[in-house]
């Protein structure tokens, strides 16, 4: 019996607290950068698409709203040939982004989408391919792995042996 | 039996077996790399280390290589053990330290053995500070990606390439820790088998190339069971289809037919589905033209045409489903149905039906050939007509030096040592055809010569057998006791396997071989015998009906047919040209159903566009026998739909009451109700009512992705899968998630097993048939009584002054319908050429590459020789390839030498 | 003509501000909780949010007025209308102010009890014509709970009566120009307040609409006006037992300095917060804890609260 009058006077004291909500859209947050928004694709240092297609993020998506198709240019650079998030889906968990290998997908602190229609929350490629590296300025995923492209040949990336060669005999 | 103690409890094992599978059987998990069900140990990789105890007293052990120990009573075995389990973590992490990182564009990621090993041993961070080790990389041509960085130096290439399928092109070289696994020069690899490397190859070192052009992950790709319909073996696939194109085709292991491995026209053959060349919509040829229309008026056209009153004639195909087929038959009245064989091909199937049916020798299953000890072949190219018969030919080819080997206490899967005991010594195979064959560096013995003279080879063999049978004179001394030596290692075998089929085009080779392969069982031998057909359903079409195109053109030609449905079959194949378009020009109105656009359909008045085998669902029944059933992977966005179905929906529009069908199996019934070879066929696969507890079965694996994404550039609600009435399989990943009963296995995929290495899981013991037994239902089993032999001896070849006999040369690319519109295998597909033996290029005063004026049935054409090895002297070979005229072969014709161009 | 039209004039001034007084509250719930959990609560329409009201009724009479087919029709549209005219025929015997009240009943307490007990009609007949089973349990818990605590409820009036001699309400607010009745009557002031919680059916009594195992218990079918009048009949319950609690034992409107009417007002206003306030604060019991609460406590101690009035009064007489 006490314990109730107890928490009904706790409660009542709140009525002289400080409110913890934040007024939007008259006073905005601060987010943090690693903040869950709208999802980017971002670029390489020398400006090409980090993407590689490689299907990581559209597998750990658990509400499955990524889509996309894997192409290759004809230096083998892999890049998507379409790249489709429908944010009407959309949950912003970030596996997405923790999956990918080449920090090509990124969550940004923006979350202000709201639209009229669904059909304007699907975003293609062209709406998601940002001109910048994003959160992770350095990273250069063909510089750290084997596959040769365009620019860096076999051998030619961080870490990496000259090539061998079919008749490389010589001990 | 023995008993063996893992982890301190009991388990039976299969004797002679090696420790690495007897565990895997019992479904332990064991890290391996270099050992291969069907190629057994090399003991390579160091991946497989397990413990053994030499009593219950020993606590220390010894670290063993599981894969190249064989199990013993009572061993006692620890895999959990921590410095069995450190060690393979080490080699895993030595592996590791070369390998690239750049799974995210390798197309064997989620599917990769060294990425589920990797993950089984616990090895996850890097400690190995230095470089790593590159490789450039070759062109292997447009079906096979080769990645070098990726190796892992387990030499499963090279041992599937040159030791399993005898290729001679792809090998390691370089030195040390630079072992370097290609061909010595950049070039299309060889082997009508290379497209295996892809499956064989533990990681992304060699990669379907068809796959990479448009890629998904195997967890992306929707897929069911399936067959194989690019020859008659019909092996067990699985395609795999993403946004509504198919994007690969693998393996689906049958032990009892393909087993492991798929032939390149088989893997790769499937882009035919994607072409451009493919009937979509239902077309109308009108005085303006082609013009689409939609399928409801299309069938009130065609329904309007059947139900006019006029007689109707049904013409199938041989590599239309036994369904497609038997619907027909419906359509038309037994009386009014063909097959749809030519004339020759007619005769060839009711010949083959008939040694089958009657004759005393068992039609063995692949299984059942790779265990053949010995082997005679007779006209057929096997490699190029049944690509993966030849694969099991050649194994049946090392079982001979197996058995020595074997001897010498050599257990079978040790594979190394037994490549060291019998030195590359080959097993009694002999190989008898009109030129040289790709089989034949398997063969001890080869005998090249026209059908006629391989006939009689043949006769002379059985005649070796069975005193009773005539005579055969006028051979060489030489060919006598090749004949001599034949016989003898026939008779020396357990159980002997003779070889023969449509591929020679000749009677007379079929009948030959058939009196061997019934002489061997009149003298107690178990006996097999082969016969290759050239089509899926080839055998099916066969047993429903054996009547050829030109009766169909006879009965024609009275004038009393209306309208004729063809289905799935280019008569313009089958027929010659002028006779073709007669026979159309017979009927007022043609409805043809077919996949790609041929000659046929560009003759029709009604074109409606087919399902192909990735669309729909029917059985198939390859040439040993056995009916086979394959599932719809996709539902394409056309107005495609199986040609049964098509047939029903004219039956049912016109208000002919000529069948009750609801679903598949319905038709299936009707038809092993109506044909008494069919009898049996409908438990060939489980019905469409079959569940598991109450769940279907799902196409799409749990991972797959993009299920809200896929369609909402088009809209943002997404659709109701599409419901399936006609198979137990869902177009959904909603179902039944554990292992489906085995002719439903739509992909194997076990927990921590991703690649398709876990077929082990889905086996009754590691490398054995699939649990419940493997699928399909053989429909036809020898008669003990027999046959009486056929007496006929052809007589024997003489070349003639001007004539030449020109006989057929299956290939591989290029002489299957369906496949030659798939663009890699198209580029691979050889010109149109007339081969000649070198030594007739005198007689014609022409060098290789001049050109040829041919004259056959009344045609002419002029083709560049080639010199084919092997050919006797005044014998042709005419490649079945597309851009050639068709032609009745074997045939007589004349060969000139083509006006020199002016230079 | 006068005769009439005075009482008419009353009877709609008060029936008026009644019910705008219960929208009202709406709001000043949502303000109040949010006020309590650290909020701000509808501030968005109007000055303080105060048009929120407005919204939400502008909003509730556009709703479809859906009737399910499945449910019993006439007993369906009937049930809220019961209910709503249940609780405002109660508020016929309050009085506000000397001079603003519909009747002088002598019989006013018993004329309130009456009407309370109507009420269990209106969610008895919900739950049974919506024809589902979650209205049905509703439905069920919710007779059974106003039954239980309807017993002490009266019984626990009986101590005011005793202390006045009358069931006139206006009487028993005279008596208490001395001293307010919550003194004497302390017990009886606790156990009316809980069963007047329990009558209203808030939280933490609100069994019969539990959500999270009821979805909206007697009331799950209804939508549109129909269970605005539900949810009005509410509010309407609350401003009537907070209105009882002023009149019977905070002397209703008797203090000084400010007219009559508003010291009413302001007295009710608190008892309709304190309703809020326990709303913010306590969790719902199970409904056995309820029903042995009701029975096993209250009406015991009620019982006593009346022997112990009678036996003071014996003693002091």
């Amino acid at each position: 019996m006490l314990s109730i009058l107890q928490s009904v006077w706790k409660m009542m004291l709140h009525a002289f607290r400080e409110r913890v909500t934040v007024q939007y859209p008259d006073e905005k947050p601060v987010l943090a950068p690693r903040y869950r928004g709208r999802i980017i694709l971002s670029r390489d240092p020398d400006g090409l698409e980090r993407c590689v297609a490689c299907y990581l993020c559209a597998a750990a998506c658990p509400v499955d709203c990524i889509a996309l198709q894997a192409d290759e240019t004809v230096d083998g650079r892999r890049y998507p040939s379409f790249f489709r998030i429908n944010f009407s889906r959309c949950i912003f968990c970030g596996y997405c982004e923790e999956a990918c290998p080449t920090y090509a997908i990124q969550l940004t602190p923006d979350y202000e989408m709201s639209e009229y229609k669904r059909p304007s929350l699907v975003y293609e490629k062209k709406d998601l391919l940002i001109s910048g590296t994003g959160k992770y300025p350095g990273y250069w995923y063909y510089k750290v792995a084997g596959a040769a492209v365009k620019g860096k040949d076999k051998g030619d990336g961080l870490e990496e042996e000259p090539p061998v060669d079919v008749r490389s005999l010589m001990p | 039996m023995a008993k063996i103690l893992i982890e301190n409890r009991e388990y039976e094992v299969e004797d002679g077996q090696n420790l690495l599978q007897a565990c895997l059987s019992h479904g332990f998990n064991i890290p391996y790399f270099c050992w291969h069900p069907a190629m057994h140990s090399a003991g390579a990789c160091r991946q497989c280390a397990v413990k053994v105890f030499k009593d219950e007293n020993d606590t220390r052990g010894r670290i063993v290589m599981s894969c190249v120990m064989p199990v013993a009573k009572g061993m006692r075995v620890s895999i959990d053990d921590p410095e069995a389990k450190a060690f393979r973590e080490n080699v895993i992490e030595w592996l590791m330290s070369n390998h690239p990182h750049d799974c995210p564009v390798c197309d064997e990621g989620g599917e990769c053995h060294l990425q589920d090993m990797t993950q089984m041993t616990g090895h996850v961070y890097r400690r190995f500070r230095f470089k790593k080790r590159t490789y450039k990389n070759q062109y292997l041509g447009p079906l096979v990606n080769h990645e070098m960085n990726r190796c892992i130096q387990c030499y499963r290439c090279v041992r599937f390439y040159r030791g399993y399928a005898g290729g001679r092109d792809l090998d390691a070289f370089a030195s040390r820790n630079r072992v370097y696994f290609g061909r010595s020069e950049d070039g299309v690899l060889e082997s009508p088998f290379s497209g295996n490397l892809v499956e064989v190859c533990p990681t992304g070192v060699f990669t379907d190339k068809t796959l990479k052009s448009h890629f998904a992950r195997k967890w992306d790709l929707q897929t069911a069971p399936s067959v194989c319909v690019h020859c008659g073996v019909g092996c067990n696939i699985i395609p795999g289809e993403r946004y509504g194109e198919l994007r690969r085709v693998s393996n689906r292991y049958n032990g009892e037919v393909n087993g492991y491995f798929l032939c390149d026209r088989g893997r790769f053959g499937y882009e035919f589905v994607n072409s451009p060349q493919r009937v979509k919509e239902a077309l109308l040829k009108t005085a303006d033209g082609v013009q689409e229309v939609s399928k409801e008026e299309a069938l009130r056209l065609a329904s309007h045409m059947i139900g006019m009153g006029g007689k109707v004639m049904a013409v199938g195909s041989p590599r239309a489903t036994v369904e497609t087929n038997f619907a027909l038959r419906t359509l038309a009245g037994a009386e009014n149905f063909y097959s749809g064989f030519s004339r020759h091909e007619a005769r060839l199937a009711s010949l083959i039906v008939e040694v089958m049916e009657k004759g005393p020798a068992r039609s063995p299953s692949l299984k059942e050939v790779r265990s053949a000890d010995a082997v005679l072949v007779l006209g057929e190219d096997v490699t190029n007509t049944a690509p993966i018969l030849a694969l099991a030919l050649r194994q049946a080819a090392k079982n001979g030096p197996l058995k020595t080997a074997m001897k010498l206490g050599i257990p079978f899967w040790d594979d190394m040592a037994i490549k060291t005991a019998t030195q590359g010594k080959k097993g009694p195979f002999y190989a008898a055809a009109p030129y040289a064959t790709d089989d034949d560096d398997a063969a001890v013995k080869t005998f090249h010569g026209p059908p006629v003279e391989i006939a009689r080879f043949a006769a002379a063999i059985a005649r070796e057998l069975n005193p009773s049978l005539p005579i055969v004179d006028g051979h060489s001394e030489e060919t006598a006791s090749l004949a001599r030596e034949v016989a003898q290692a026939l008779l020396e075998a357990e159980r002997p396997l003779v070889v023969s089929g449509t591929g020679s085009g000749s009677e007379a080779v079929i009948q030959a071989a058939a009196n061997v392969a019934w002489a061997l069982c009149a003298r107690g031998k178990k006996a097999g015998l082969t016969m290759v057909m050239p089509e899926c359903d080839s055998l099916g079409a066969a047993l429903i009906d054996s009547k050829g195109l030109d009766e169909a053109f006879a009965a024609a030609a009275e004038g009393e047919f209306d309208t004729l449905v063809i289905a799935e079959n280019d008569i313009f194949r089958r027929m010659e040209t002028e006779d073709a378009e007669n026979f159309l020009a017979s009927f007022s109105h043609v409805i043809v159903i077919d996949h790609v656009i041929n000659d046929t359909v560009k003759a029709a008045h009604i074109t409606l566009p087919g399902a192909s085998f990735a669309e729909s669902t029917g059985t198939l029944i390859n040439f040993e026998g056995r009916a086979q059933k394959f599932f719809q992977v996709f539902v394409s966005a056309g107005a495609q739909q199986a040609s049964w179905r098509w047939l029903k929906d004219m039956m049912d529009s016109t208000g002919l009451k000529l069948q009750k069908w609801e679903s598949l199996d319905d038709v299936t019934s009707d038809a092993a109700a109506v044909i008494p070879a069919f009898e049996k066929i409908t438990r060939a696969a489980p019905k469409h009512g079959f569940r598991i507890a109450g769940q279907k079965i799902p196409r799409q694996t749990h991972r797959r992705s993009g299920r809200t994404a896929v369609e909402a550039d088009k809209t943002v609600y997404e659709s109701k899968p599409t419901e399936d009435e006609d198979t137990p399989f869902s177009f959904s990943m909603e179902g039944f998630q554990g292992q489906p009963p085995s002719p439903l296995i739509a992909r194997f995929w076990a927990p921590g097993w991703n690649s398709v290495q876990s077929v082990t899981k889905y086996q009754e013991y590691a490398g054995g048939p699939l649990r419940g037994g493997d699928p399909g239902l053989r429909l036809i089993e020898p008669k003990v009584a027999g046959a009486p032999f056929f007496k006929a001896v052809p007589i024997s070849f003489k070349a003639r002054k001007y004539g030449w006999l020109l006989v057929p040369m299956p290939r591989l690319f290029g002489s299957e319908e369906l496949s030659v519109f798939s663009p890699p295998l198209a580029s691979l597909q050889a010109k149109p050429f007339i081969g000649i033996a070198e030594e007739d290029a005198e007689r014609l005063e022409v060098e290789e590459g001049d050109e040829i004026a041919v004259r056959a049935n009344g045609k002419s054409f002029g083709l560049p020789a080639i010199f084919v090895p092997g050919l006797t002297r005044g014998v042709a070979a005419v490649p079945l390839l597309p851009g050639m005229a068709m032609l009745t072969l074997p045939a007589w014709g004349v060969l000139t030498r083509a006006k020199r161009r002016a230079a | 003509m006068q005769g009439v039209i005075t009482p008419l004039i009353m009877i709609i001034a008060i029936l008026v501000s009644l019910t705008t007084m219960s929208a009202g509250l709406i709001w000043m719930e949502r303000r109040l909780l949010a006020l309590w959990q650290d909020r701000y609560g509808p501030n968005r329409v109007g000055p303080f949010g105060l048009l929120q009201v407005v919204a939400d009724m502008l909003k509730i009479f556009a709703k479809e007025d859906w009737v399910p087919p499945f449910s019993d029709r006439f007993v369906f549209i009937l049930a809220p209308a019961v209910i709503m005219s249940a609780v405002l025929f109660a508020f016929a015997v309050v009085p506000f102010a000397p001079g603003i009240s519909v009747i002088d009943l002598d019989i006013g307490i018993l004329f309130f009890l009456a009407m309370s007990s109507l009420n269990i009609y209106g969610i008895v007949l919900a739950g049974w014509a919506s024809n589902s089973k979650y209205s049905l349990l509703g439905g069920v818990r919710g007779a059974a709970q106003m039954l239980s605590y309807e017993v002490f409820m009266g019984l626990s009036l009986m101590g005011v009566v005793m202390l006045v001699g009358t069931f006139n309400l206006r009487g028993i607010v005279e008596a208490q120009q001395g001293l307010w009745f919550f003194v004497p009557q302390f017990p009886a002031l606790v156990i009316f307040f809980i069963a007047g919680l329990a009558e209203t059916h808030r939280i933490p009594f609100d069994l019969p609409e539990a959500e999270n195992e009821l979805v909206a218990g007697y009331h799950t079918e209804y939508s549109g006006m129909k269970f605005g009048m539900f949810f009005v009949g509410e509010y309407l319950g609350i401003v009537l037992i907070s209105a009882l609690i002023t009149t019977l034992f905070f002397g209703g409107w008797l203090g000084p300095v400010l007219p009559p009417v508003i010291w009413f007002l302001l007295k009710t206003m608190f008892f309709i917060m304190l309703f809020i306030l326990l709303r913010a604060a306590l969790p719902r019991p199970r409904f056995g804890q309820l029903m042995s609460f009701g029975w096993k406590l209250m009406l015991p101690l009620s019982l006593l609260n009346v022997l112990a009035t009678g036996a003071a009064l014996l003693l002091l007489a």
